[in-house]
């Protein structure tokens, strides 16, 4: 890729919307900062409602920001069109057009540019052999699979060889297994190209498989932003654990603090976590567990009852309760192990890594 | 405001885009000038003070000054006679304009300063002499007559509130059974239209027989066929010279001409567009609603009355009210078949051209256009919505069609018989114009072609370039405003998809009065667009006229695009005018090009707007046709419109030719098909 790839930056960007029926003001986006360096994979993640899709369509120019601005490298550009921007995007819906061939809507953006025509021709099939179509090039957009049409849109996209690449939603369309094959692929050909791209999904799964960094969004603020790593490993709230991943909560006072290191007391258990927050005893405390760290056995660190048991394939799936909390576990391989049948009564135990302390 | 900023940002990018704003500028100045405009003035006139009886003052007073100077021989009366000239030129200036422009301002100052050149000294030597030569005035006949010339003057060309008109026009007894005639005939053709257009629905989406293609033609042939064309052939079918009613029957007095006749082809003429909204709302009712309704034990019977018909019940409404506003707002039937049953589209117009006063029309107009307005916001925002509410979603799947043969056979038998009616009398037409006499000589002759021909080809010659130059602007037109409405946000959007849709209620009698008494002295009465009596104000009507039709189709064909579509094109860096040009226009071709139809059909037989409008210079073939009828020259009329038919069935024929060529869906067609050989 011959061009300068760019970087954005957000600054105190908000956007309010009035309500058509009531007039009050509420804001979709509230105070975003956000510095997303060249050729980084970005993905804003969060539940519907949560604003992301509105900061991406920012970006792109569609909606205009109420505070803030929002930089692509260096230039402001907040009032310029989206047809005067760096960026190009990449639809939900694909938003081919359907009157034209797959090679017309590949030239689109390259013909706008007035590029000679066999530069166009060259660029167009260098694209889309890059995805993976080619031969395809003079069929109707009618008469390619939902895969298809996806790498039509993203060639569409690529070619005009954006400063930034934006994604919303893009594989939400497409059946379960065709999604991973497609993101894959989607990470394969950024990565290729080294072009900075802001990726919008609600789907955890593919945000983690797919971004340099992840911005997780709560109504319209950032919940949390790190790598995905950090993000499941070390939640900073309630709601980032349980919307990353499936996710357990024990709560109790904290009863000793060590280096590196502090005991919740469970049910009258001291449970250990390794934490490197500055708590003290006495505090509320409560431990973030995931479900495969958990080990289940007849013997362990807390004692619980087995509520629910039900063979997954590759793991068995159980609900214990400790004390009052329900636990999900699930055990990886069960065939080598025991399994426990509701009702029974087992221990689970974990090692002190897996637990964060929020 | 909280959102100030974005808003003064997407108004920064709105006018950083000058084709969407020349686009939308245009666009609402058309609408402006060419609907809101004459619509308003007709109003304002309506409202305005009368001035007959003050002209006719004038008139009379300067006539009176002439008639008075003429009787003295020597040169004692002179100024007196140059004062009555000076009069009479004023009124006659006056009249003329109706306004106070610069001539009329002009005689009105020669007028004042003959007048404030007398004195008292002249007048008395005036009467002397006058009364020596055998007249019989007084002073106080000249001072009078001044002083009523100069309180007319004072107020002649200046607008003063008044309901005069209203209320002479309410409390007179024909007017008042004129709009009673309109209302019951609203009635009775919107119940019959509905109830038929009801049935072929029914038969339509419940029954498969091998005549529901039969119904496709029905439902198209009133769209592209001229207005008048049932009249005629019913006139020829059931009038006094009748093929059924005399040939057949051998009465003597039969009389197509009334109510009933009028309700007869009006039912032929709107049920298929009863049939058409009724069919679309049909197919959206899911059939597993009356499934289970069968399933639970109730009978077809009750099925239909407990779950069909409340389903459909606003629908079934809101059709009534359109075939209503059609029948009330329609002019040539009842021009032509009414006899004495006068309504009040006519009713206008003939006042029209027998008043001099223009506020009798005028008020006329706008009660006319009150009655059809409240049943079209009636229908849009009451019952559209209502009928939206309860028939939501798409079926399901395909209905089973009724098969037990008491429900089939005379459903099917009706609609069957209605279709072979209204098919055999359009068919008639053709036949008529071959026939030496209707009526009395059957023999096959080519005379009433010839005698056409011989009339010379300028009606067909203006009609069609007239409106070969409405098509497209109305296309074109109706295609950006539906783009805007749809796809845009910008400050007056509510105004223009109001006007546009609020066009649609405007019954063409009334459009035509209005563009005429907007225009006839230019606007606002400058001189400025003085458009009376050029093609330019009969392409304006034309496309007024179908503006809202093309653009009701445009905006429910852009509501089927994902609106992703053409931002994504806009993200790609194409300028508004690039992206409605190279994918919006592209993907809703069909419905431009059926614009395009639709708008030629309808100015080539449009009648009622420009029979206001037609001039020495353009003249058209419809009101060429309502002469020939009018005559009593069936076949005439017969030869007229079957030449007609012919130039609008050629047009569809070759715009259907030219949308197979260039649409994309074959291209796309031929592609698939491609793909599948392979």
């Amino acid at each position: 890729m011959s061009k300068v790839k760019k970087g954005v930056r957000l600054e105190n960007i908000s956007k309010i919307y009035l309500d058509p029926k009531t007039k009050k003001a509420f804001k979709a986006v509230d105070n975003i900062n956000l510095t997303i360096a060249p050729g980084e994979f970005v993905t804003l993640l969060g539940p519907s409602g949560c604003g992301k899709t509105t900061t991406l369509r920012m970006i792109a120019g569609f909606e205009s920001p109420d505070e803030g601005e929002i930089y692509l490298g260096d230039t402001p550009i907040n009032a310029l069109t989206p047809n005067m921007r760096d960026t190009a995007m990449v639809f939900q819906s694909y938003a081919l057009f359907p009157h034209m061939t797959i090679f017309d809507n590949v030239a689109y953006g390259l013909k706008l540019r007035k590029l000679p025509k066999n530069e166009i021709r060259q660029k167009v099939f260098d694209m889309l052999d890059l995805v993976g179509l080619e031969g395809m090039e003079n069929r109707y957009t009618n008469q390619l699979s939902g895969g298809q049409q996806q790498r039509v849109a993203l060639a569409r996209a690529l070619v005009v060889e954006p400063g930034v690449l934006l994604f919303d939603e893009p594989l939400s369309n497409l059946d379960a297994k065709l999604r991973v094959q497609m993101r894959t692929e989607i990470r394969r050909i950024q990565q290729a190209l080294g072009i900075t791209a802001i990726y919008v999904t609600h789907d955890q799964s593919e945000a983690m498989a797919i971004s340099d960094n992840i911005i997780l969004m709560k109504k319209g603020v950032i919940a949390q932003m790190g790598t995905p790593t950090e993000i499941y490993y070390h939640p900073n709230s309630e709601f980032v654990a349980d919307f990353i991943g499936e996710c357990n909560f024990l709560k109790g006072p904290i009863s000793k603090v060590g280096t590196g290191e502090a005991c919740v007391n469970i049910t009258g258990v001291d449970v250990p976590v390794a934490t490197d927050k500055a708590v003290k005893v006495g505090d509320e405390g409560e431990i973030v567990l995931r479900p495969e760290a958990i080990v289940i056995g007849d013997t362990g660190l807390l004692p619980c009852k087995v509520e629910l048991s039900c063979f997954m394939g590759s793991y068995q799936n159980y609900h214990v309760r400790v004390g009052d909390t329900l636990v999900k576990i699930t055990d990886n391989c069960p065939i080598s192990k025991k399994v426990f049948n509701v009702g029974d009564s087992a221990c689970i135990s974990f090692d002190k890594i897996c637990a964060h302390l929020l | 405001m909280a959102n100030a900023k974005s808003k003064a940002l997407d108004r920064k990018k709105f006018f950083g885009d000058p084709i969407l704003v020349i686009a939308i500028l245009v666009i609402m100045l058309f609408l402006l000038l060419f609907i809101v405009y004459p619509l308003w003035t007709v109003t304002i006139q309506s409202f305005s003070r009368g001035e007959t009886e003050m002209i006719a003052e004038v008139k009379e007073a300067g006539e009176w000054f002439t008639k008075q100077a003429a009787l003295v021989e020597d040169g004692s009366a002179d100024a007196f006679a140059a004062l009555g000239g000076k009069i009479t030129a004023y009124y006659k200036e006056y009249n003329k304009a109706r306004k106070n422009n610069d001539k009329v301002i002009a005689a009105r100052d020669e007028m004042d300063a003959a007048m404030t050149a007398l004195d008292d000294g002249q007048a008395a030597a005036f009467v002397e002499s006058v009364n020596a030569a055998g007249g019989a005035i007084t002073a106080e006949d000249i001072s009078s007559r001044i002083a009523a010339v100069q309180a007319d003057e004072s107020k002649l060309g200046k607008f003063a509130l008044s309901f005069d008109v209203y209320a002479s026009l309410f409390q007179n007894a024909t007017f008042m059974r004129i709009v009673r005639n309109t209302l019951q005939l609203g009635l009775i053709t919107g119940f019959f239209s509905t109830l038929i257009g009801f049935i072929f629905a029914y038969v339509d989406m419940y029954t498969r027989t091998k005549f529901n293609g039969m119904f496709r033609v029905i439902s198209v042939l009133p769209i592209v066929s001229p207005p008048f064309v049932l009249t005629l052939s019913a006139i020829m079918v059931f009038g006094k010279r009748g093929l059924i009613t005399r040939h057949l029957l051998g009465m003597m007095n039969a009389n197509i001409q009334g109510l009933h006749g009028l309700v007869m082809v009006q039912t032929m003429t709107f049920f298929p567009v009863t049939y058409l909204m009724l069919k679309g709302l049909l197919a959206n009712i899911d059939p597993s609603l009356e499934e289970s309704a069968r399933d639970m034990g109730a009978s077809r019977w009750k099925v239909f009355t407990t779950v069909t018909l409340p389903l459909l019940l606003p629908g079934i409404g809101n059709a009534f009210l359109v075939a209503f506003i059609e029948a009330v707002a329609d002019f040539t039937n009842p021009v032509m078949i009414g006899g004495d049953y006068t309504t009040l589209a006519e009713h206008i117009y003939f006042q029209y051209s027998l008043q001099s006063d223009p506020r009798g029309p005028a008020a006329m107009a706008v009660i006319l256009l009150v009655i059809t307005i409240i049943l079209f916001m009636l229908e849009k925002y009451w019952l559209e919505r209502k009928s939206v509410a309860t028939l939501s979603g798409k079926a399901s799947r395909m209905r089973q069609p009724i098969t037990e043969k008491s429900v089939t056979i005379p459903l099917v038998t009706f609609c069957m018989l209605i279709s072979v009616f209204v098919i055999g009398m359009y068919a008639l037409i053709p036949l008529g114009g071959l026939f030496q006499q209707w009526g009395r000589k059957f023999n096959l002759v080519t005379t009433h072609f010839k005698t056409v021909l011989s009339m010379g080809m300028a009606p067909f010659r203006d009609a069609l370039i007239l409106s070969l130059i409405a098509a497209p602007i109305t296309a074109l037109l109706s295609m950006m405003i539906a783009y805007l409405v749809v796809k845009r946000k910008f400050v007056g959007k509510g105004f223009m998809e109001f006007v546009t849709m609020f066009a649609m209620a405007v019954p063409g009698t009334v459009l035509g009065i209005a563009l005429l008494r907007g225009y006839i002295t230019g606007l606002f009465g400058t001189g400025f667009l003085a458009l009376v009596g050029t093609g330019t104000i009969i392409v304006i009507a034309f496309v007024v006229r179908s503006l809202p039709i093309g653009t009701r189709s445009g905006v429910a064909a852009l509501r089927q695009i994902d609106k992703s579509i053409e931002e994504s094109a806009y993200d790609m860096g194409a300028s508004s005018g690039k992206v409605f040009t190279s994918v919006t226009l592209p993907l809703i071709k069909d419905s431009f090009f059926s614009g395009l139809v639709t708008t030629f059909a309808r100015s080539i037989t449009a009648t009622s707007a420009v029979i206001f409008l037609i001039s020495a210079r353009f003249n058209l073939i419809t009101p060429q046709i309502m002469t020939v009828v009018d005559r009593g020259e069936y076949s005439v009329a017969c030869a007229y419109a079957t030449m007609m038919m012919i130039m609008v069935y050629g047009a569809i024929g070759i715009m259907n030719l030219c949308l197979n060529l260039f649409g994309t869906s074959r291209r796309q067609k031929r592609a698939e098909k491609k793909e599948a050989l392979a």
